[in-house]
């Protein structure tokens, strides 16, 4: 395993911005190959959705890979996430297999909720993550909660709570950061602020410019990255979780970022224009990591081929496990309702 | 020689449960508004401050939902926290994190985690603090799939429920009436467990089934007795527990007396009363009833300010007699 490094000289080291000497080429490459797997699982789930093979809705996070996974690099597996309805990044990022999420899509038992939760609930707790959430801001408080049990274990472990500009006008949001400061909580609020919260824009919704302008009023940091730059959103999130691991507290990290897709399989795109999209589109994040990974020599363009071709046989073979997996059975309706079944008799 | 009986208060017996539960295990700790030094707004939690620590009797901001929320976050990160609502009516500003989340992770994530969470809610008329600080919302809960209400209208339930709560894996919402923190009863010192799920016959009888919950046991309790002076034998069920309802002891009573009241300070329409007469109806004891179902709840209404109103705004012992015995005398 070559160091990024290596291949540098001793005056190149030290200019090395944090991302490049913090992480090894294995790290950066797997960072890369998540991004894949998010925007490769995506646009499969998307596909299996129009062919009929699976039901309900999903929120995309297309164009958003950079902030799920640039927030998930340098954390430990003890570490938790909570994420939310747009949370298939989120999970990717933090560990989980593809295959188990596309048995959830598929509503099989294989899946990583038994098909019971789906993408708005996908989950894979053994990785450190707490759920997706369908209700917006849903998660945040709860990110508190598991970074007080945190913190009353004695762990240096630290809790990440993805959310979107949306979420911060939610009364949770504020009531969490508040008692997240108060009670110096290790803690990462990570905002992606993708510009609409389904179809309203922040311009709209939200009476101050930045979501990370709100962090003044709990006295905690707040900063504004690129969310479409991994190296910016990983920086960020590394000095806040030294900060969160030290005991100082937590950090709200803004994330300026766009989805690319619609708000969910309603959307007709009404409220934003084809030029907007297309500018985001632009900048998209993984090709600009891509760059970035090719031009300081870490890989070469057939080792981005080969992660690239690795990531759709994953996505493919996922599918293909998704569709021969188990189909709960209907007298399993009120299965994992309560830990030990109530209605059996209390005294035995 | 009989030891002399060790008497409690409903309030103390529950400040001992959770002093005897954060004894045993250091995951359980407390979370509420003003429950520290202030003691908690009914003295629940007391001095508790003093023998724990800020830590583990913690203080939140006035952020019921936000709190609530960093409860469940602090459960499924493998601490016990009991969660003291102020007024259950303020749990309405939680209910997001209660039905939302609590009760369904465990589900949602399928059965790869659990929600141990213990929360309590000061409910119930009486006190004079009218419409937003006086309501019985257990009803609404107890519709929740995932979330287990207990109601114990004794301090040996009363510490022995929560004891049972805090063990639980799931969670459990217990509503305490704040008219019964003060009435007193026996307690044994050491801890024991009441089991969720199972009614209790404080009364045995054979011309009537009241099933009744929380301070509404008392008030069938007197009117038994009442009644009994008349002839009529009222059998009186403690209900205890509204999820999981205990079905069998509520047939099983029916079935022995042939008649059904329900009595409960919750609105009466839509209330456990309906859920009572319905698992009657449903089942084998529909064969045996000899009049009509009774249900005495909640007024249509808010709860008034007015001391009058706010006494006619839920049953009294009074009207249980009245409506008891006219059912028993084919007056209704």
């Amino acid at each position: 395993m070559n160091h990024p490094v290596a291949a540098l000289r001793d005056a190149e080291v030290s200019n090395l911005r944090p991302f490049y000497k913090r992480f090894q080429a294995a790290e950066l490459k797997q960072a890369l190959r998540r991004m894949y797997l998010i925007r490769r699982f995506e646009e499969g789930a998307e596909d299996a959705y129009t062919r009929g093979l699976i039901h309900g809705t999903m929120h995309l996070s297309i164009g958003q890979e950079a902030s799920a996974v640039g927030a998930c690099m340098d954390l430990r597996k003890s570490d938790y996430i909570t994420s939310t309805h747009r949370g298939h990044g989120h999970c990717i990022a933090k560990g989980a297999e593809p295959k188990l999420m596309f048995a959830e899509f598929f509503g099989k038992e294989e899946g990583y909720c038994r098909g019971r939760g789906g993408s708005m609930h996908i989950a894979d707790v053994e990785s450190g993550n707490l759920g997706a959430n369908g209700i917006v801001a849903g998660g945040i408080p709860i990110a508190v909660g598991a970074a007080l049990a945190i913190k009353k274990q004695q762990r240096d472990d630290v809790a990440v709570c993805f959310f979107g500009d949306g979420a911060s006008n939610e009364g949770a949001f504020h009531e969490a950061l508040n008692m997240a400061a108060i009670w110096t909580l290790p803690v990462i609020f990570v905002c992606e602020n993708n510009k609409y919260g389904m179809s309203v824009s922040t311009e709209r919704s939200m009476a101050v410019e930045n979501v990370a302008d709100r962090a003044a009023s709990y006295r905690m940091p707040g900063a504004i990255v690129d969310g479409n730059r991994i190296e910016d959103v990983s920086e960020a999130v590394m000095e806040a979780t030294t900060r969160a691991r030290s005991g100082k507290g937590p950090t709200l990290i803004e994330c300026k970022t766009y989805r690319i897709r619609g708000h969910s399989k309603s959307d007709r795109n009404r409220y934003r224009t084809k030029e907007e999209i297309e500018a985001w589109q632009a900048k998209d994040p993984i090709r600009h990591f891509e760059t970035e990974l090719v031009t300081r020599r870490i890989l070469d363009e057939s080792d981005v081929t080969t992660i690239r071709a690795e990531a759709e046989q994953e996505i493919a073979d996922g599918i293909e496990f998704a569709r021969n997996g188990t189909d709960p059975v209907a007298t399993e309706v009120t299965r994992d309702v309560y830990t030990i079944d109530p209605m059996a008799d209390p005294t035995t | 020689m009989n030891a002399p009986i060790r008497e409690l208060s409903y309030a103390q017996a529950i400040q001992e449960a959770l002093a005897q539960a954060m004894e045993a295990d250091p995951r359980v700790f407390l979370m509420g508004e003003d429950i520290g030094v202030y003691g908690g707004a009914f003295q629940v939690t007391g001095d508790l401050v003093h023998r724990f620590g800020a830590d583990r009797v913690m203080d939140t901001p006035i952020a019921e939902l936000g709190a609530a929320g960093v409860a469940v976050g602090a459960a499924l990160a493998g601490c016990r926290p009991v969660f003291e609502f102020q007024f259950s009516d303020f749990s309405a500003l939680a209910l997001e994190q209660i039905v939302n989340q609590a009760a369904k992770i465990r589900f949602m994530l399928g059965g790869k985690v659990s929600v141990p969470l213990v929360m309590r809610f000061p409910a119930g008329s009486g006190t004079g603090a009218a419409a937003q600080h006086s309501q019985s919302l257990e009803a609404w809960l107890a519709h929740v799939p995932g979330l287990k209400v207990v109601q114990p209208s004794t301090p040996y339930d009363a510490k022995g429920l929560l004891i049972a709560a805090i063990e639980d894996p799931d969670p459990v919402m217990i509503f305490e009436h704040k008219l019964l923190y003060k009435i007193k009863g026996e307690v044994p010192a050491e801890p024991y467990r009441v089991p969720i799920g199972k009614a209790a016959i404080r009364r045995a009888g054979t011309s009537i089934s009241i099933v009744a919950t929380s301070i509404m046991v008392h008030r069938s309790l007197e009117a038994a007795e009442i009644l009994a002076r008349e002839g009529i034998d009222a059998e009186v069920i403690d209900l205890r527990t509204l999820r999981p309802l205990d079905r069998p002891t509520i047939i099983e009573s029916v079935k022995k007396t042939g008649r059904l009241a329900c009595v409960y300070e919750g609105v009466r329409t839509l209330g456990i009363g309906a859920e009572i007469s319905a698992l009657v109806a449903e089942s084998e004891a529909f064969d045996y009833l000899d009049a009509p179902i009774l249900r005495l709840g909640g007024a249509e209404a808010p709860i008034p300010y007015n001391p009058v109103l706010e006494k006619a705004a839920v049953p009294q012992t009074e009207d249980i007699v009245a409506r008891v015995r006219d059912l028993l005398t084919n007056r209704i």
